[in-house]
């Protein structure tokens, strides 16, 4: 690494907040422990837990079988009894194996028995397309997390939300499946000294003439969009799904006029979807042009980078359709 | 796997018949009037009742410490009026009222009452091993002391919960009590014929997790069995898988009119009614005269019949509850 892009003391990489974010569980409440293939002796795959279980110990940093059924249902049960969870599912897709714990579990149990049980568990699932990782290994999933009732749905796009966002999930009485974009694993930023809570967007940009919300990976490309284009674009990283700062996101189309919506998941049914409806349902009359989102097509992600790339959302195509909405009205 | 945990034949003058029979007549008397009025149309939804299988309930349950855990299944009001779930409220909720154990959002198929460890009936077959591993996960972690039973049938044996479950109670010699009713029957169909091996002690055998087979209709050996594995789990020596041999008396659901089963079986089980089959010890032994357990039978019928009559005369849920108990706070 060059001096020239070395960054400064302040700066930490999304990977070490992460890992900084679940170390400060660990030492403030006892009650919190790691769990997942891999994330104590081995550090994790992506080396997120390194150091972990080195320094609370295997009975904090517990090494599963890969039984993903087993573990993450053990870590339902072990929530309900007094532990706080942090369970690991290494791939987002893996989580089809192990629906029935998050779905019909740890969603509904605390409904089902009027408040009796409380599930304060949080499920790391690590996503992201673009690194050739075909299609079992490459999906955005979060709509349908966002589908449940009962599921708080995070997506932390920046290194100070990945610690802020993580502490926040773990303390949080509920169930809450956070999502990482292993593409923002290397990046780096600051810490927020006073961080935003869970379940507030944040403009991470401000602009005139199209609102622009995204989430996770994908804010980056929307900066870069909203540097290279002619257009000015308010950028809205919503942080979470669920809840959903509608608040956040209906002050800034108030403004503009103009709203897209781009994400990594596919377009088709994504949380796009929702957001579109809700803005019309409240700001038909506000609405300078139709809402558009910008999504990945409704084919599976194809292994080769080159094809990959012809599918996942660019800022050229970002800055493209603000233009387009910006022409139109 | 061979085990050192052996149901004594003999009575013991320690084993409480006379209570554990009290608590056979009360589930006897709560389920026969349940199927009369899911019958009748007075209880909605789904019922499936553990009519035939009290011993288990009342054997395992009476074995138990007062703050142990209990997940279990859709059969599962037994199980719970052995923990000592109130009559009262678990009845107001089979009637879907607003003053039912969950306030009408769980039904018969999710009584729960973390209250007297009850983690709640489940209505996932298999859902309750793994809950009951993450109970035995902070009962080991936080020295709580506590038991984690999981009850289960074994046609849940044959989903991978089972497997994943019983291999993480092993790995981490977690004080588990892994209780398997062997009602012969999955559903509709005949489990012998749904795998090469029928015995649950021997396929439980490949996890090196000891397990014993148990007359599930002779709630005394039941319950000597479950006294001596409990204070094996509470010991430290891991867990421990029971299998009560015993028979459903009723279809799946009520309203089955299970065609499936063969002509005389249900007859040949009736005649080894655990009620019977206790009563008829202790008149015996003169543990209890055959009208003290009349008495006995008809006090529980008439507890029963109060909670029904109270369950008659409270008032639907507010229509507000349905949005009650979503998040906590």
């Amino acid at each position: 690494m060059s001096s020239a892009t070395e960054a400064p003391a302040a700066e930490r990489r999304y990977i070490d907040a992460l890992n900084e974010g679940m170390a400060t569980a660990l030492e403030e409440d006892e009650r919190v422990v790691v769990m997942g293939i891999d994330v104590g002796a081995g550090g994790g795959i992506f080396r997120v837990t390194k150091g972990l279980y080195e320094r609370f110990g295997p009975e904090r940093v517990i090494d599963t079988p890969i039984a993903e059924m087993g573990y993450v249902g053990a870590a339902v049960g072990a929530a309900m009894t007094g532990l706080r969870p942090i369970v690991e599912i290494m791939f987002m897709d893996f989580v089809g194996v192990c629906l029935d714990p998050i779905l019909n579990q740890a969603a509904k149990l605390r409904y089902m028995t009027a408040g009796a049980l409380e599930i304060p568990v949080v499920f790391r699932m690590q996503t992201g397309a673009g690194k050739a990782a075909g299609a079992q290994h490459s999906q955005s999933l979060e709509a349908w997390f966002a589908h449940v009732p009962g599921l708080k749905v995070v997506l932390p796009a920046t290194v100070a939300d990945a610690r802020d966002l993580m502490l926040a999930a773990v303390r949080d009485p509920n169930p809450v499946v956070f999502v990482e974009n292993r593409r923002l694993y290397g990046s780096k930023g600051d810490i927020d000294a006073d961080p935003l809570p869970l379940g507030k967007a944040r403009v991470a940009r401000p602009g005139e003439q199209v609102t622009v919300v995204t989430w996770g990976q994908m804010l980056r490309t929307c900066l870069a969009a909203a540097e290279e284009g002619d257009a000015s674009l308010e950028v809205i990283d919503l942080r979470s799904l669920a809840p959903l700062d509608m608040e956040t996101i209906l002050a800034s189309v108030r403004r503009t006029g103009r709203l897209l919506i781009v994400h990594e998941a596919i377009q088709d049914f994504g949380a796009g979807a929702e957001i579109a409806a809700r803005v019309g349902d409240q700001l038909f009359d506000e609405l300078r042009t139709p809402v558009r989102r910008l999504g990945t097509p409704t084919v599976p992600m194809p292994f080769s980078p080159d094809l990959e790339k012809a599918l996942l959302p660019t800022s050229k195509a970002i800055s493209t359709a603000a233009e387009a909405l910006v022409a139109e009205g | 796997m061979s085990t050192s945990v052996q149901a004594s034949t003999t009575d013991s003058p320690a084993v409480p018949e006379r209570d554990l029979f009290a608590t056979m007549a009360l589930i006897r008397a709560f389920e026969t009037r349940v199927a009369e009025l899911y019958r009748d149309g007075e209880i909605p939804g789904f019922v499936h009742t553990s009519l035939g299988q009290e011993g288990v309930a009342a054997g395992v349950g009476g074995a138990l410490a007062a703050d142990d855990y209990v997940a279990t299944t859709h059969r599962g009001h037994g199980h719970c009026l052995a923990r000592g779930m109130d009559v009262d409220a678990m009845m107001a909720e089979l009637f879907a009222r607003g003053a039912g154990i969950c306030h009408g959002k769980g039904g018969s198929m999710h009584v729960a009452d973390p209250s007297h460890g009850v983690l709640g009936a489940n209505a996932i077959v298999g859902a309750s091993l793994p809950l009951a591993v993450g109970a035995g996960l902070s009962s080991k972690h936080l020295s709580q002391g506590r038991v984690a039973v999981a009850f289960f049938g074994e046609g849940a044996v044959n989903q991978g919960a089972f497997h994943e479950a019983v291999n993480l109670a092993a790995i981490w010699s977690l004080p588990v009590l892994l209780v398997c009713e062997n009602n012969i029957y999955a559903e509709f169909s005949d489990s012998r014929t749904l795998t090469r091996v029928p015995s649950v002690v021997d396929r439980c055998a490949a996890y090196g997790v000891d397990a014993a087979a148990v007359d599930g209709n002779d709630v005394v050996a039941v319950y000597e069995l479950a006294s001596a594995a409990a204070a094996r789990c509470r010991a430290g020596e891991g867990p421990f898988l029971i299998e009560a041999e015993t028979y459903r008396w009723h279809g799946h659901y009520e309203g089955d009119p299970q065609p499936y089963k063969p002509d005389g079986e249900d007859a040949s089980w009736r005649e080894r009614d655990p009620l019977e089959v206790s009563g008829k010890r202790l008149t015996a032994a003169g543990g209890a005269s055959s009208e003290e357990l009349a008495k006995l039978r008809e006090e529980a019928g008439a507890r029963v019949d109060a909670a029904i009559e109270r369950a008659r005369s409270l008032p639907a849920p507010d229509p507000e509850e349905a949005y009650a108990d979503v998040f906590g706070d």
